[in-house]
Parts: C-alpha cells; sequence; structure tokens
C-alpha cells in the first residue's frame, strides 16, 4: 500500500456520478478496484476537491436486476468469473468520498469546496506528498466526524493509520491526531475511546 | 510569547490563564506536555497578560476532566497510546495562581486586577526573581532560593530591621539555620546591632545541626564584630572559650515586673506576683529582694504579710519561688553594670550574644534576664532617641533584639506588660526591634503578632499555630496550603514587609566551608594570603625593600 500511495497515480481510477458539496460518489473504471477505506482521493481540475474515501460498495448497474448465485458447478470464485465476463459489465464498484479540503489559487483549504466536482470528473489517489500535505493539520476532522457516511468513527481510524505512515513520526502524529480528537470529542468519552482503540498501534 | 516546549523549568511555560477573579486568584490550564506533578505548590508563577506582567504564587494544583464521565469510565490507560493521548486533553491538569504583584513601568506594583483570558503562564526566570526581589548589593542579603530554582532569592535587610519580625517552625524544621542566617544578614547589610539571648548556645560560638554537625556560630565567622556574653562562665570555660564578658545580675537590679513574667513560669497565683510590688513599696526600689529573701522563718513572712495586708499563703508562696533564684549563680549582691557592658558594645557596632550556658534550660533564668536586660536597655534607647529629637546625628543605632521561646514573654494577657510586647507594638519607635523566634506562633499575643514585620515560617501543623502566623496576610486562605505542605527541613514560607510577595524559599545552606566562604568568611590560609597582599600593597614587593 505505502507505494502505491508514494507513485505517482497516472491514470483515474474513476469517475465522479454523483456529486453534492459535502461529499461525491465515485464510480471505478475496473470492478473492485476502490481504493480502502480512508484513502485520501482527489477529482482533477484546475481546482482539485479533496475527498477521504468513506464508504465502498459493489453491486448490480441496474438496481432491478440482483446479482444470482453462479458458482455451484465451479471449484474457485475465480472461476465464476472466468466463465461469465459479463460481470465485469453488469456490476459496477463505486465509493463515497467526503470532502476534506480543496485548491484554490494554489492554496490548500481543509474545508469545503464552493461547488461540487463535475460530474465524470476523473478521480485520482493521492499520493504520499498529498497526504503529507493536507494532514500537515488537522483541521477539517470535524468534518469528518460529522459527516452522514455509515460509520465515521472506522473512516477516521483508517484515514489517521493511512496518514500517520506518510509522517516521518508516525507515533507522534497519531498522538498529535488523538489529542485533537479528544478536544473534539469531550463530552464523548465512549466515542473518542472507540477511536484511539482503533488507531493505537 | 515564552517557548512552546510545555517543560516546566525556569521560564517554561506551564499553561494559560482560563478563568478566575481577583479574590479566588486564576486557574491555568496546564498544557498536555506539563504534568501537575512538575509543579508544586508555592511555584513563583508570571503571567503575560495583554499589557501587563503578572506575578503570583501557585496556591492549588487539580486534576480536571472535560467530560464528568471520565472518572466513572476510565479509558484503557493500560495502553501507552491511549493513555498519552488522554492525558493533557480529556483530563487535563489546572492550577490556581494567586496573582500579587503586577510589572509596570515603576516596578512591580501590588496585583488589583487579574491577567486576561488566555494568557500564558510560565515558570518565573531567574531574570523576574531578580526583577522582584533584587539582587545581591549592600542591602540585600541572599537568604534562599525559590523552589526548584537555583536563583538568589534576596531579602532587603534595612527593610527588616525597620520592624519586629517573627521566624517561626515546628522543632527540627531550621529555624535556628535561618535565624543564624538572618543574624548575618543584619550583621553584614542591615546598620544595625544584634543583641541576641542565645537560649541553648546556638548563635555565638557554634551550634549543631540535626545530623550533629558541629556549625560555625557569629563569633568565629566575624570575630572582630562579635562579642559573645556568658551568664554561665563554667560552661564557657568547659567548651574553651574565654566570653568576651560575663553577665551578672544583682538582686537591687530585680523588678516586681520581672517577678509578673515569672507568674506562670514559676507558678505564683496573681495575688503573689502583685506582692512584690508591696514589697517594694515597704523596702524600697533597691532591696526589697534581698531583704524579702533573706527573711528568716514563716513567721517573720507571716507578719510581713500582716503589715502589708497580704493574703499569707501568697506571701509564703512568693518567697518560696523567688528563693530559686538564689540558686542561681549569676545573681549577685548588686549589678556589675551588665547593661552598660552591653550598651558599650553596640554602641561600637558590635554584635553581642548573651550565651546562657547550663541556665539554657532553665526558662525562669533565661525569662528574667532577658526581661530584666531588655527593659533596661530599651529605656535607654528610649532616652537617647528623644535626646536625638533635635539633632540626627545623636540617634542610637538601630538594635535588633533576638528571643527565642517567645511565646513565654509574649503569651496573651502578659504580653501587654512586659517590655518585649511594648517593644512589638511600638515597633521602631524608639530604634529597637525584636527578632522573634517561637515554635508556638498560636500562643503569642495577637495584637503582637499582627505588628510582626515580616515573618519567615518553616514547617507548621498545629491549626492554631498556622492560623496565628497567617492571620492578616492577604489570600491567607489560599497561602495555608502552601504552609501546611512545606518540606519539613530547609524551606520556608516569607512574607511580609522585607518581601515584595509571599515567596517558598529552600533556605541557603549553612556550615558546609563553602557556604562559609559565600558568607564573606576567610580560612586561615586565605587570611594569610590576604595579608601579604595587603603588606604588598602598602610597602611594595618584598625584593624592592
Amino acid at each position: 500500500m505505502n507505494d502505491a500511495l508514494h507513485e505517482k497515480a497516472p491514470r483515474p481510477i474513476g469517475e465522479v456520478v454523483a456529486a453534492s458539496t459535502t461529499e461525491f460518489v465515485t464510480q471505478c473504471h475496473a470492478l473492485y478496484e476502490a481504493p480502502p477505506l480512508g484513502s485520501l482521493v482527489r477529482c482533477r481540475g484546475d481546482s482539485p476537491i479533496y475527498g477521504v474515501v468513506g464508504d465502498v460498495t459493489t453491486r448490480s448497474i441496474d438496481p432491478g436486476r440482483r446479482p444470482m448465485a453462479l458458482g455451484e458447478d465451479e471449484d474457485t470464485e475465480e472461476a465464476v468469473y472466468q466463465r461469465n465476463p459479463q460481470l465485469n459489465r453488469l456490476l459496477s464498484t463505486e465509493f463515497r468520498s467526503v470532502v476534506v479540503g480543496h485548491r484554490e489559487d494554489g492554496r490548500l483549504n481543509r474545508y469545503l469546496a464552493p461547488l461540487p466536482p463535475r460530474i465524470h470528473a476523473f478521480v485520482y489517489r493521492c499520493d504520499g506528498e498529498e497526504m503529507l500535505e493536507l494532514t500537515g493539520s488537522l483541521d477539517f476532522l470535524p468534518t469528518l466526524l460529522a459527516s452522514p457516511i455509515g460509520s465515521p468513527d472506522d473512516v477516521i481510524a483508517a484515514f489517521l493509520r493511512q496518514a500517520g505512515q506518510c509522517h516521518p513520526e508516525p507515533e507522534g502524529f497519531l498522538v498529535d491526531a488523538g489529542k485533537k480528537l479528544a478536544v473534539l470529542l469531550a463530552g464523548q468519552l465512549q466515542r473518542l475511546n472507540g477511536i484511539l482503540r482503533r488507531l493505537s498501534p | 510569547m515564552n517557548d512552546d516546549s510545555g517543560m516546566p523549568g525556569a521560564g517554561g511555560r506551564l499553561g494559560m490563564v482560563v478563568a478566575g477573579s481577583l479574590s479566588d486568584g486564576v486557574d491555568v490550564r496546564l498544557d498536555p506536555g506539563t504534568s501537575t506533578e512538575d509543579i508544586k505548590v508555592g511555584t513563583f508563577v508570571t503571567i503575560q497578560g495583554q499589557r501587563l506582567r503578572f506575578f503570583g504564587v501557585v496556591t492549588d494544583v487539580s486534576l480536571r476532566a472535560t467530560d464528568p464521565m471520565l472518572s466513572a469510565t476510565p479509558p484503557d490507560m493500560s495502553d501507552p497510546y491511549v493513555a498519552s493521548v488522554v492525558s493533557g486533553t480529556t483530563a487535563y491538569g489546572s492550577i490556581s495562581v494567586e496573582p500579587i504583584l503586577v510589572q509596570d513601568i515603576e516596578g512591580p506594583q501590588a496585583a488589583k486586577t487579574v491577567p486576561a483570558h488566555f494568557s500564558p503562564a510560565s515558570q518565573a526566570s531567574e531574570r523576574d526573581i531578580e526583577l522582584v526581589f533584587g539582587t545581591e548589593d549592600e542591602r540585600n542579603f541572599w537568604i534562599g532560593s525559590p523552589l526548584d530554582m537555583e536563583t538568589k532569592l534576596c531579602l532587603s535587610i534595612p527593610e527588616l530591621v525597620k520592624r519586629s519580625n517573627g521566624v517561626f517552625g515546628k522543632s527540627g524544621t531550621g529555624k535556628t539555620f535561618l535565624t543564624r542566617l538572618l543574624l548575618i544578614g543584619i550583621l553584614q547589610k542591615g546598620n544595625a546591632s544584634n543583641l541576641v539571648f542565645d537560649m541553648h548556645g546556638e548563635y555565638g560560638w557554634e551550634g549543631c545541626s540535626e545530623g550533629g554537625r558541629k556549625v560555625k556560630g557569629l563569633k568565629q565567622l566575624f570575630s572582630s564584630q562579635v562579642a559573645v556574653f556568658s551568664l554561665d562562665e563554667e560552661s564557657s570555660r568547659r567548651r574553651g572559650l574565654t566570653p568576651d564578658y560575663v553577665v551578672r545580675i544583682g538582686y537591687d537590679e530585680v523588678e516586681p515586673e520581672d517577678i509578673e513574667i515569672l507568674r506562670e513560669t514559676l507558678g505564683l497565683s496573681e495575688t503573689a506576683a502583685d506582692a512584690a510590688h508591696f514589697l517594694r513599696q515597704h523596702f524600697g526600689a533597691k532591696a526589697w529582694l534581698r531583704e524579702f529573701l533573706s527573711l528568716g522563718g514563716r513567721e517573720e513572712v507571716r507578719n510581713l504579710a500582716n503589715e502589708l495586708g497580704v493574703n499569707q499563703g501568697a506571701m509564703i508562696a512568693l518567697q518560696n519561688r523567688l528563693s530559686r533564684l538564689e540558686r542561681f549563680d549569676f545573681m549577685d549582691e548588686t549589678g556589675h553594670g551588665s547593661v552598660e557592658q552591653i550598651l558599650q558594645y553596640l554602641d561600637r557596632g558590635m554584635h553581642v550574644v548573651l550565651e546562657f550556658g547550663r541556665y539554657g534550660n532553665n526558662l525562669a533564668a533565661y525569662i528574667l534576664v532577658a526581661n530584666l536586660l531588655t527593659r533596661r536597655i530599651y529605656s535607654r534607647y528610649v532616652e537617647r532617641k528623644e535626646r536625638a529629637s533635635g539633632d540626627a546625628s545623636q540617634e542610637p543605632r538601630p538594635l535588633v533584639i533576638t528571643i527565642e521561646e517567645a511565646h513565654k514573654f509574649l503569651t496573651k494577657g502578659v504580653a501587654s506588660q512586659t517590655i518585649f510586647g511594648t517593644i512589638a507594638r511600638e515597633m521602631r519607635k524608639y530604634n529597637v526591634t525584636l527578632l522573634v523566634v517561637d515554635q508556638r506562633p498560636g500562643d503569642i499575643d495577637d495584637e503582637v503578632m499582627s505588628q510582626l514585620g515580616t515573618k519567615i515560617t518553616c514547617l507548621l501543623d498545629s491549626e492554631r499555630d498556622i492560623d496565628a502566623v497567617l492571620a492578616g496576610a492577604p489570600g491567607s486562605r489560599k497561602m495555608r496550603s502552601v504552609l501546611s505542605r512545606l518540606e519539613s527541613r530547609q524551606q520556608a514560607l516569607v512574607f511580609g514587609h522585607a518581601v515584595p510577595m509571599p515567596v517558598v524559599i529552600r533556605t541557603r545552606d549553612y556550615g558546609t566551608p563553602q557556604s562559609y566562604r559565600d558568607l564573606g568568611w576567610k580560612d586561615a590560609v586565605e587570611l594569610k594570603a590576604q595579608i601579604e597582599r595587603d603588606v604588598e600593597d602598602l610597602f611594595g614587593p618584598e625584593d624592592g625593600r
């Protein structure tokens, strides 16, 4: 994963198919090729918008047609896909990203962009340098904590773990981040405890 | 703003002001990196407000939590990560700081407001201490260091000797060491003379530390400026010392007032003590005691009692108790001008230590002699001061009288009648002040306590004593916690006239060769070298002669 993060992503992983100011949905170009939970992604444009992957789903592209079990006679899961090449077209992987910042006139702002990304905007995984730059300050943590995605605590934990790996001193970074969370979650001790347990090395 | 290291230490940032008031002190939330364990009550703190710089003292340290649930369901602190995150954030330390001084253009002034919200608080730096307490010079005497610092904290000796002062602390907390330092301070910087009623022979030639180690007394360190008087020549000789003067007290010098102050010590009733006044009227001021003691047999005493209209039992008790005075070897038919001798030495700018020798354990002897001599010395000072009212050059040199077991002289009820009570109350009017050394300040008359200018107190643990010492001091409620938590040795709380703000000090070392050198003492080798240098300065180098 580390290598993948550090390597400049040369090609987009998908396109925006639904967008609002607070989050955007990306459909992956290839089935099962979504970035892991908590990854940092960016929609390319003159003013990129950064999002944290908060929810990954794979389902039938036609809401009326549910996938059926096909592997009764197959030995392996791989064989099911080889025998049914149409599956790659009938199924699609999508992920929701919570907007955590954007760049405007070259300046990185850790708050919502004035406008959401356009549909079909290409989405890229961010490299380690971008992660390092964005997490230089954790001002966007309140946005993540309040996001309407399924399990924001898991997303935050996953995101901070990944960010920690990009920092020269992962432990120091995680302690600082934890302290920031402790301030934000004053009065929500159980929630704080949950996140800290997930972050504990 | 100071450095953000969060590590306490001289000048290090501690946290920021989050709440508080002038009457209750301000609350400083400690920075996440600062542990409550690094801060002690009594620590000297500076707070940089928006315009003003405040100086204060930590009066309380507390643990707080942002979430009330924290105490009921604490997080998993066995996980070092969780522990490092939670401490300083969800669970944090807080200190109460009593703002005492404020630094403005004219120097430190009493604080009449509090710093603004979120003003950074730091441990005082060396410079802050010097700014507030001054540096060691011809007026300021280095008495010790603030807690956890090596900076020299100084006491203004001229200010100190302007009023009567007190050194308190329970037995074994370092009162004697502190007093010895103060006496040296007065000797070096005070332009005043000391008269020490040295009950246990601790100040004159040499004293003893708690561990039994011998430490030098004033005479050893400053032999040309100190005279040791003795009440018990034998004891001095046994120790191989020759006292500068042997004090004798004449029966004709004892006055009924001296008996009154001994009432409690001798176990006399009020009637019996009053009888002394009748005796003086009857026999005359000079002869009354000698005549009374020489009455033979009870019958004569009874007859005299009838004649004077005094209760017979009281008269017999009085004679019985006063006959104890005859056992004191220092009592003589007539006085030998001891007071004159003491005054002569004092006038020459010398400092007099009166050693009691074996009478140090006899409270009656101590009280009698101290009271008798002081009364006479004081009346001479009053005369001279009044004579000098037209001519400032005739002013008597300020005198500081040191008394131990002061509560025996200054108890409630007695204080108003004794000379020591008068000196304590009238303060510096006649250039005579007291240095009261005592372990039971609770027994000292409130009025006297309230007149003490500077109080230096080591650990006290009786509520009554603490109340008595702190009565009337600003912020006394908060100083209580500081005082009751002093370490049992070498620590003292200083507050009052001679210091701009209350401060806890670690008393300066005394008893090591270095400590003597710091006080200006030169050992034989150094002295020889100094003499050689002086000779050379005077007469030129030897070979060039």
